[in-house]
């Protein structure tokens, strides 16, 4: 059987995590290929790296740190943050990332969907969506890193993104992300009963329970970052409990 | 040891490369007829569509030289589908080296997904590349399509039904799921190539 997914996401500035880690083992805390060498030994499913750098100049120190990642980890890793054209995806995806994820530009300019899955196929094509709920009681997409609202429902989008090429969806709630009380699930369970291709839960993932409840029937994976780096779930501990609650993952050990 | 990857339009294979650089091989990337059979070993990926691949493997005769291997060849992915007879994938007729056609997953439960994206089971392991390797290892697939389970099934693995995640005849091998990124037990299933007997 096929299994559900633990995701760790690392924010990278000029080649750096961001966040501080409570990692005491870690040589250089601000690593990025360390502490995703240290999530792979522990037994996360996958990793994400999103870039938050800005300009052009410094893609160049990304797609180094690309290289290093694959030279090092032995799992699948997804990159993703501003990128807006066919050639940053070739770049990324040249130095060994295994999926790019796209979100404004994608957005901006739906054909870029089109374009990347002719060009490099689905499955390296993540859709990612920030999104929050409006007083209509119905969920928006965000852009620019949740800076910008649209009048867009967060259903319509992501339909016309698979439709468009995007092989699976990256869906954060900006309503529970940071707030640790678990992860959005009527909105994420909307997405995964309407798409036919895989969906990854993040925003909100405090506890083990969050995870077993969204992975139970309302997403195909779920993503976390400061609860891991900081320590407050231990990635070997979250598994032996979601397998317990009858959620099959990956065991490693 | 000299192992060749052979060279062509199907999607990244750095991270294949750094997979045998972990196992201490320093692989030739090429699409050159005596490098490619020259070579102890032989790594045929594969990430991409299959017409598109097949046309491109035609337009370099890498398609015939493929079938003159005789040492250990190895398909990855879209490449162990290309070695079979034919993929339900823009209807595209393949290289025929193992007896088995090509399948599009049919879903009918909302919940499971088409591509397969993730961690799955490899099961009733028959082969010598799969040794130390226990039955219901996980490795990492990402596949839309499937080949059915037949008498070069080496490994099974359960998706919609049950399906082959690895064929074997004579010196030809091939995999769905992707060691590179399949962890230490895609690692073992690499090292294991590398010194298999035929």
């Amino acid at each position: 059987m096929l299994t559900k997914r633990i995701i760790a996401c690392l924010d990278i500035k000029d080649g750096r995590t961001v966040k501080g880690t409570n990692f005491v083992d870690l040589k250089d805390a601000g690593d990025p290929v360390e502490l995703a060498s240290l999530y792979a030994h522990q037994g996360i499913d996958e990793l994400v790296f999103l870039d938050i750098t800005a300009t052009n100049e410094k893609r160049k120190t990304l797609a180094e740190l690309v290289d290093r990642v694959a030279q090092k980890i032995n799992i699948p890793f997804t990159v993703g943050g501003g990128i807006s054209s066919v050639e940053d995806v070739r770049m990324l995806l040249d130095h060994g990332a295994d999926k790019i994820s796209i979100n404004t530009a994608a957005f901006n300019n739906p054909s870029l969907i089109n374009e990347l899955s002719r060009q490099f196929g689905s499955q390296c094509i993540v859709l990612a969506v920030d999104t929050k709920m409006h007083e209509d009681g119905e969920n928006y997409v965000y852009l620019n890193g949740g800076r910008k609202s649209t009048e867009i429902k967060c259903l319509d989008w992501v339909r016309e993104a698979m439709e468009r090429g995007a092989g699976e969806v990256l869906l954060t709630s900006m309503d529970h992300d940071g707030t640790k009380q678990g992860f959005a699930k009527a909105i994420t369970g909307l997405v995964t009963q309407h798409v036919s291709v895989p969906v990854i839960a993040s925003g909100g993932g405090g506890k083990p329970e969050h995870f077993a409840e969204i992975l139970n029937g309302l997403a195909d994976a779920a993503l976390a970052a400061s609860v891991f780096h900081f320590g407050e779930i231990n990635i070997p501990q979250l598994k032996s409990y979601l397998l317990d609650q009858n959620i099959l993952v990956r065991q490693t050990h | 040891m000299k192992l060749a990857v052979i060279k062509y339009n199907a999607g990244n294979i750095r991270s294949l490369q750094y997979a045998l650089e972990r196992l201490g091989i320093d692989a030739l990337v090429t699409d050159d007829a005596e490098e490619i059979l020259g070579a102890d070993r032989i790594i045929f990926p594969g990430v991409g569509e299959a017409s598109t691949a097949m046309k491109f493997l035609k337009e370099k005769n890498l398609h015939e030289i493929i079938l003159q291997a005789t040492q250990p060849f190895l398909g990855i992915c879209l490449g162990m589908q290309l070695m079979c007879t034919h993929s339900e994938e823009n209807d595209t007729d393949c290289l025929g080296i193992f007896n088995q056609k090509i399948k599009l997953f049919k879903s009918i439960d909302p919940l499971i997904k088409v591509p397969q994206i993730g961690w799955n089971e490899i099961c009733d392991l028959k082969s010598d590349l799969f040794n130390g390797v226990q039955s219901g290892s996980y490795c990492y697939f990402v596949h839309s399509y499937y080949a059915e389970v037949g008498s070069e099934t080496i490994a099974t693995t359960d998706y919609c039904s049950s399906f082959s995640s690895a064929l074997h005849k004579n010196n030809f091998y091939g995999v769905q799921f992707h060691p590179e990124k399949s962890a230490d037990v895609g690692h073992l299933i690499l090292q294991n190539f590398l010194t298999i007997k035929g």
